[in-house]
């Protein structure tokens, strides 16, 4: 049994807080206790109904203010997969929330309401996926009750979308037509579209390949801590523990550590109790090296037959997360992984308008704004290019004033 | 090169939570591991020795000990500090009420829960710890929901969720001010079915009261509580002894016990899975209100 993380884009309106509630009521993910507490509440549908939307409540502050505040995560399971939720909020700093929910996930589920079709929203949550490089994508035409479950009108949606989707070059598209308030394919199939011969949402959840990309990709491992004991038995011992981000090594592999440039080959791997033979991506090890080179947190071990890139200007995606905007004559600090060096902005080269998705110049950058920046690190960055590795081809922005992270960036072009 | 790698999702949430712990260690000048005795933070203890051996962990055990404790967990903290060798500092609540610091709740709901926020925050400033790493998870209650890996604390210890950093990739940003300090939490990805199976893989040893066993238990507020001294009894308090389990370890007077049969790891993880009461369901202290655990977040508590 692995995991599958995902997000949710849409509005309430789209019914996102409906169909999250119904995946939890319907994998039977509701303990007595909330539900009980569901059961008091007398926010009812029409029908008289739980109205599942409440299982996705927030804070009160939240309630208080009717805003969503933040990125929830939920959590359910099924025999065969635990899957994690990123419920980001439709309104007051979306985009911001959004970005963040989508930049841990596998993948997105898109929220069409089948009344209105492809809407301007729609077209900024698929240019978000597109953006954050989500590998796989699931739209869900929602509220199909609601067009007498008309294959037609289901057909026309997925043929506008598919425009779109070939347009932001988004891979691994599937449709499916739901309601989320009656329950139609989100658990079970329904049997209102004998029409669709597909999956129900769940079904599908739990069959898809989200795997293997960060297993194909060079192998890279940031150094987070050296692990020197210093006692009589291990007075030599020196370890370097990290997490394997993508590919793999294997003991004997020649590696090079980055911004040194020294190679020399691995002597040992371990974990915990254990000798491995390879560590994978997403393993959190302990490597030794044979030679006795210079190495430090911050520092990247690194397949000698396939370098990053390593340069001090970098053409980079910026998502702008701060109330105060872009100040390009600040310094900064960008965090990339276990490194942290200062940064400026150099060059602010166009903004995105995601709702039209035109680029125009720019000469400020607010809260929510996305474009392509030109910044300039103090220290070289080892990199790889976000659309071959997003874990190293990512990195966050930190206001040294507030300590805020300000930004989110995405690396396009080493310059 | 293979493709076909997948890691198994304990494994996943395994590596996940040494990433996080080894930030910590990278990024701050001053950590500690809050210690309750409990299933989650034995867990951390766990993570940390897969984290960190054959090193020491580089910060310390921190244990808030609000004198009403379940002897059994005492009798387990101590006997595990002494098996894994680091160093254990206890902050105690009956010194804070000793030095008028705070002032013990009367009345028969009168529990030590409270108090304990202002010790944590006492001995965080005593050590000057900068960041602290806890157990709490995501899946407990919808403010844990919403809080970050790394959660940002004020100098009076509280959070505020509309200050929140947002947390992007696997990055985290543990910059601070003076006076501030940082809690983390490196299972927040995991439920309580995640934690209770990997203590059955990881064939991690329990205190004892979270099996089956007798106890004499009064009813409070249609739960079961242990008979206590902490607790304050009166004659309509009826003592009865029933085969009992605790799903979380808190003090005596807040936590309360489910009736149970299940005395091997593997019946309380069919017991879970069919349960129909979330774990917090059994905290006395989430029951005060529905924002209960907000309100105690923003005041400083874990």
């Amino acid at each position: 049994m692995n995991i599958l993380k995902f997000f949710t884009a849409g509005s309430v309106d789209d019914g996102k807080s409906t169909l999250i509630g119904r995946l939890l009521y319907d994998t039977d993910s509701i303990l007595a206790d909330q539900l009980e507490a569901l059961q008091r509440s007398n926010r009812k549908n029409d029908d008289g109904t739980i109205d599942l939307a409440i299982l996705t409540d927030g804070l009160r502050a939240e309630r208080e203010q009717g805003i969503t505040i933040d990125v929830a995560y939920k959590y359910f399971q099924t025999s065969k997969r635990k899957f994690i939720i990123a419920d980001t909020p439709g309104h007051i700093q979306y985009t911001r929330n959004m970005v963040t929910g989508a930049s841990t996930a596998n993948l997105a589920i898109i929220l069409i309401d089948a009344r209105n079709g492809v809407v301007e929203q729609t077209i900024r949550h698929s240019y978000l996926v597109s953006l954050l490089g989500i590998k796989h994508i699931v739209v869900c035409v929602n509220k199909m009750d609601m067009v007498a479950y008309s294959e037609t009108v289901f057909n026309a949606i997925i043929e506008k979308y598919k425009a779109l989707a070939e347009n932001l070059k988004l891979q691994n598209v599937n449709y499916i037509p739901v309601s989320a308030l009656k329950g139609d394919n989100i658990v079970q199939s329904s049997a209102q579209m004998d029409w669709y011969e597909g999956e129900s949402l769940l079904h599908f959840l739990e069959q898809v390949d989200t795997d293997g990309i960060e297993q194909a990709s060079p192998a890279r491992m940031p150094v987070q801590w050296v692990i020197r004991p210093q006692t009589d038995q291990l007075h030599d011992y020196r370890g370097y523990a990290g997490r394997v981000l993508s590919g793999s090594f294997k003991v004997n592999d020649k590696v090079t550590i980055l911004p040194s440039g020294n190679s020399t080959t691995i002597s040992k791997i371990e974990f915990f109790e254990d000798h491995l033979q390879e560590a994978h991506a997403g393993q959190s090890v302990i490597i030794h090296l044979n030679d006795d080179v210079d190495v430090s947190r911050g520092d990247t071990l690194v397949h000698s037959s396939a370098l990053p890139s390593e340069t001090r200007a970098i053409a980079a995606d910026l998502c702008w997360m701060d109330t105060r905007s872009l100040d390009p004559s600040l310094t900064y600090f960008i965090q990339h992984n276990s490194k942290i060096t200062r940064c400026k902005i150099d060059e602010v080269v166009y903004k995105v308008d995601i709702n039209t998705l035109e680029k125009h110049a720019a000469d400020e950058f607010k809260l929510n704004d996305i474009g392509r920046v030109v910044l300039k690190t103090a220290d070289p960055l080892a990199f790889d290019l976000y659309h071959e590795n997003r874990a190293t081809g990512s990195a966050i922005l930190i206001d040294g004033r507030t300590n805020l992270t300000v930004g989110a960036l995405m690396f396009r072009e080493a310059i | 090169m293979n493709n076909n790698y997948n890691l198994d999702y304990l494994d996943e949430l395994e590596a996940e939570a040494i990433h996080i712990m080894r930030e910590v260690a990278g990024q701050f000048e001053k950590p500690a591991l809050l210690f309750s005795g409990g299933k989650d933070s034995i867990t951390l203890v766990r993570l940390a020795e897969k984290a960190f051996r054959p090193g020491k962990f580089p910060f310390p055990l921190v244990h808030i000990d609000t004198g009403h404790n379940f002897e059994e967990t005492i009798v387990y903290r101590d006997r595990m500090v002494e098996r894994i060798g680091e160093k254990l500092i206890i902050g105690s609540v009956q010194k804070s009420i000793d030095e008028g610091k705070v002032i013990e709740q009367t009345g028969k709901n009168a529990s030590r829960n409270a108090l304990q926020t202002v010790t944590l925050l006492d001995t965080i400033l005593e050590n000057g710890f900068d960041a602290c790493i806890g157990g709490a998870r995501r899946d407990e209650e919808k403010a844990r929901a919403k809080e970050r890996i790394f959660s940002v604390r004020d100098e009076f210890g509280q959070w505020d969720p509309k200050r929140q950093r947002p947390e992007l990739w696997n990055s985290y940003n543990g910059k601070i001010h003076k006076g501030e300090n940082v809690r983390v939490f490196p299972i927040s990805n995991w439920t309580e079915l995640d934690v209770w199976n990997y203590i059955k893989r990881e064939n991690i040893e329990l205190p004892s009261i979270y099996f089956a066993h007798y106890r004499e238990c009064i009813t409070r507020n249609g739960q079961l509580m242990a008979a206590s001294p902490f607790l304050n009894m009166d004659d309509e308090d009826v003592v009865t002894s029933r085969k009992v389990r605790f799903r979380t370890v808190g003090d005596m007077s807040c936590t309360a016990a489910v009736e149970s049969d299940a005395d091997q790891i593997e019946d309380i993880i069919r017991e879970i899975s069919e349960s129909k009461i979330s774990e917090r369901g059994a905290r006395m202290d989430d029951k005060v209100s529905e924002a209960a655990m907000e309100d105690r977040k923003k005041g400083g508590y874990f």
